[in-house]
């Protein structure tokens, strides 16, 4: 890293003066999404292979650039100043994030309280249902007036969706107290609480597999079946991912936990993670009672 | 003047590297600012040549140069690529170079990620520009992306939606950039209320980025999986809808028409005062304003789609809480004009662009007003008369703001002053083939012309070549800034650090040009 580490005449912020990482995470973005793109329409046999590139690019910048922040981090650089950059962006990436979902449960919202009883013939829809879709029933779950993925049988709530939202709230306590115990100087009870949190994770993207197999193979539930079929499936694997990010990021925690990282004031990393985790839980009981059970 | 010293002697310690090199790794707030000008400027002339073959079509009807195909082609690669190509970097690269020195900052907040927001950018527009050689073409819906039509196109699909993602990414960053380095980094007391009225406005613009790119990139996401893995969020057979589409993008589309105009409405803030040797006028309400902008401006989607059939209760609520947004936009009128009353004015470059800006805005601002009345709407929607209102706004406001930006901070980014001469040339040529331009397409909506046609009746023709001709004047004008600029980067009249005799602000006292780094000891703000 061609780097000034004492950053002479910055003040007290730390400002790096070079960066490799960003170009190597544009050649590699641009690697994948071209190579997507090629891939989804088979314009080319190399569509694939460009994508693999690209995120493999990805995975090295990530650990490249992580990497730079962590030993910059432990080398005491970064001042409460510096600190409070991070809090502020952490904070309103997850506010992204919170709109990115809010985009699918707007449209889920949407369709169930609107076009759903429009499409049977509710407020001015009347002739609208009479002409063009007469045997429309508007009850939810629905795979629209054309029946398109064939019948199909929706997920009933209480079975792997209720237990995952235990796992999950579970989760969220077991964080709590891994990080009060750090601030506490506990690292040993920190470790335990905090793998406790990735295996629970783990657990619940475990069950979800099992459950969009069971989707799948027994229900006949499938992304085809219609909007009920869309936006469960949008929802519960865009969170899916979210959580499944989240574990990687608990577990490089728990990696610099091991290390020896971290003190009872300077540990925003895993505060930043821990809130990102809470963010998971929150979206995933928003899933739980719009998605399962209402 | 003694952080002029420090930082003259700061300049001496780090040097820019030299090379290539230079520019692919910076973490300097001033050399991506200059990027993503530079990007601006070339992605402006690429968008501008797209609407110079829209008007080579409609100079004639009976279809003379293109086909229709193509000629929709470029009327949404046209919108595409000067809303996220040409504004929205410009105002961002604005933000860099003047934030931090407005504010007292070394730099912005998170150095490296400034980076990487800005070198998404040239990789985005490489896949969005690839549609155009692609099998099918481009993509041909409209900037607006309507489905089923955008869902119908050829092998450029995939890349257009790629290309959004990457913008939006690259949005994100930079907003969150943004918002860190203004709460975190001024200077000991620069309260927030002691910001001048630009940070002010790039604060909320960062929100309304933040709140909306992430709606925009899961709507596109949906079109996605509806075209490649079997979905149904947008067709009426599987329970999706259509109009979901036009209320996810609109929800999205409504707040980024404002991303477009609030750094605007924060550099007139900062022109007005200078040329008028005055303080502006209701500071505060400056700001109260900008911020009723912003959270109205997430509650009048609607206003886009009132011929989709919305119940009239939605219509209604859409109508009002859209002429609503008049208020707080007439306030920030008001005040700038009781801000020149009495002053001892002077037309400077920037000064001509921003007195340019107040009118012609307000007239889109008017136009806006009128769309804004559901039973009206219901005739000019879809017409040359939307036309004519979003470029009145976007041209005569957010771009020639951004022009009247470039003008009043190059003595400061360059140490030399641009030709007067030349830049008042541009002025002159620049606003009166705009409204060549843009002013007979009212006409021709009200009189029943629709948008996005290759083609057009008789009755038309005349007009048509009217506003061709402006368009050909307003763009060949702009090789005199492209020129102006240029050589006021390699020479001209040595600039002081105060350029202009009525600027305020922290970046004026500065020496011109300002050292690499600046504010590396951050100025006592009284």
């Amino acid at each position: 890293m061609a780097q000034n580490p004492s950053s002479p005449g910055s003040g007290s912020y730390y400002l790096p003066h070079s960066a490799p990482w960003p170009i190597v995470g544009s050649l590699g973005l641009f690697a994948f999404m071209l190579g997507a793109a090629l891939w989804l329409d088979r314009l080319t046999p190399v569509g694939p292979i460009v994508m693999v590139v690209g995120a493999l690019l990805l995975i090295v910048m990530k650990s490249g650039w992580f990497g730079t922040v962590i030993h910059e981090s432990e080398s005491g650089l970064y001042n409460p100043r510096v600190d409070r950059t991070f809090r502020w962006a952490m904070a309103w990436f997850i506010f992204s994030e919170v709109m990115f979902f809010g985009a699918f449960f707007g449209s889920l919202f949407y369709e169930r309280v609107f076009m759903i009883p429009w499409l049977g013939g509710a407020s001015n829809s009347f002739f609208t249902h009479v002409v063009l879709w007469p045997h429309f029933l508007a009850v939810w779950p629905t795979n629209g007036p054309a029946h398109v993925g064939g019948a199909f049988h929706p997920m009933p709530a209480w079975g792997i969706p209720a237990i995952n939202t235990l796992i999950l709230l579970t989760s969220a306590v077991t964080v709590t107290i891994s990080l009060w115990a750090l601030k506490a100087g506990k690292r040993g009870l920190s470790k335990i609480m905090l793998l406790l949190t990735i295996l629970l994770g783990a657990s619940f993207l475990g069950m979800q597999a099992h459950e969009y197999h069971h989707a799948y193979t027994h229900f006949n539930m499938t992304l085809g079946s219609g909007i009920y079929g869309a936006t469960f499936y949008i929802l519960t694997g865009f969170h899916g991912l979210h959580v499944t990010l989240g574990v990687i990021m608990l577990t490089v925690i728990l990696m610099r936990l091991l290390k020896g990282h971290f003190t009872e004031e300077h540990h925003f990393a895993f505060e930043a993670v821990s809130w990102y985790w809470h963010f998971v839980d929150v979206v995933w009981l928003g899933l739980f009672v719009f998605v399962y059970w209402l | 003047m003694s952080s002029e010293v420090l930082a003259h002697e700061h300049a001496a310690e780090h040097a820019p590297p030299r090379g290539f090199m230079r520019w692919i790794t910076t973490t300097n707030h001033k050399d991506i600012g200059t990027m993503y000008l530079v990007l601006s400027l070339i992605m402006f002339f690429v968008g501008g040549a797209m609407a110079m073959v829209i008007r080579a079509q409609l100079f004639r009807p009976d279809m003379q140069l293109v086909t229709p195909l193509f000629f929709n082609q470029m009327a949404t690669m046209h919108g595409l690529i000067m809303i996220f190509g040409a504004v929205m970097p410009a105002f961002v690269g604005l933000a860099n170079w003047m934030i931090p020195m407005m504010i007292g900052a070394p730099d912005m907040a998170l150095p490296r990620l400034n980076n990487w927001s800005f070198w998404i950018l040239p990789f985005a527009f490489t896949l969005l520009l690839i549609t155009l050689f692609l099998p099918g073409g481009g993509p041909q819906g409209g900037w607006t992306m309507y489905v089923p039509f955008n869902l119908q196109l050829g092998y450029g699909f995939p890349f257009m939606i790629f290309a959004i993602h990457l913008m939006g990414i690259s949005s994100v960053m930079g907003a969150i950039n943004i918002i860190a380095t203004i709460l975190n980094m001024r200077a000991p007391g620069m309260t927030l209320m002691k910001m001048p009225l630009f940070v002010w406005a790039w604060l909320i613009t960062a929100y309304l980025l933040i709140a909306v790119m992430p709606v925009l990139a899961g709507g596109v996401t949906m079109q996605l999986l509806d075209r490649y893995f079997g979905t149904h969020f947008f067709s009426v057979a599987g329970g999706g809808s259509p109009i979901l589409w036009e209320h996810v993008f609109w929800f999205f589309g409504h707040p980024e028409v404002y991303i477009m105009i609030l750094p605007a409405f924060g550099i007139i803030s900062e022109i007005i005062p200078t040329f008028s040797r005055k303080p502006i006028f209701g500071y505060r309400s400056m700001v109260y304003a900008l911020a009723s902008i912003a959270f109205l401006s997430f509650i009048v989607w609607g206003h886009h789609m009132f011929v989709v059939g919305m119940p009239v209760a939605a219509d209604l609520f859409f109508m009002f809480s859209t002429m609503l947004i008049a208020v707080p936009t007439g306030i920030k009128i008001f005040n700038w004009v009781a801000t020149m009353w009495k002053g001892s004015l002077t037309f400077e470059t920037p000064m001509l662009f921003a007195v340019a800006f107040i009118v012609l805005f307000t007239i889109g601002g008017f136009s806006g007003v009128m769309l804004a009345l559901v039973p009206a709407d219901f005739q000019y929607n879809n017409s040359y008369f939307v036309v004519a209102h979003f470029h009145y706004v976007l041209v005569t406001g957010a771009v020639f703001a951004i022009m009247a930006a470039v003008y009043y901070w190059l003595p400061k980014w360059t140490g030399h002053m641009y030709n007067e001469f030349w830049g008042k040339t541009h002025f002159w040529l620049s606003a009166i083939a705009a409204n060549v331009l843009y002013f007979p397409m009212h006409f021709l909506g009200l009189a029943g012309m629709p948008r996005r046609i290759p083609d057009y009746p008789l009755q038309f023709a005349n007009l048509n070549m009217v506003v061709s001709i402006g368009g050909f004047v307003f763009g060949l004008s702009q090789l005199i800034f492209v020129a102006v600029i240029f050589s006021c980067v390699r020479a001209g009249k040595k600039a002081e650090a105060r350029a202009w005799e009525g600027a305020r602000g922290l970046e004026w006292t500065l020496p011109s040009p300002v050292p690499y780094h600046s504010f590396s000891t951050p100025p006592e703000i009284a």
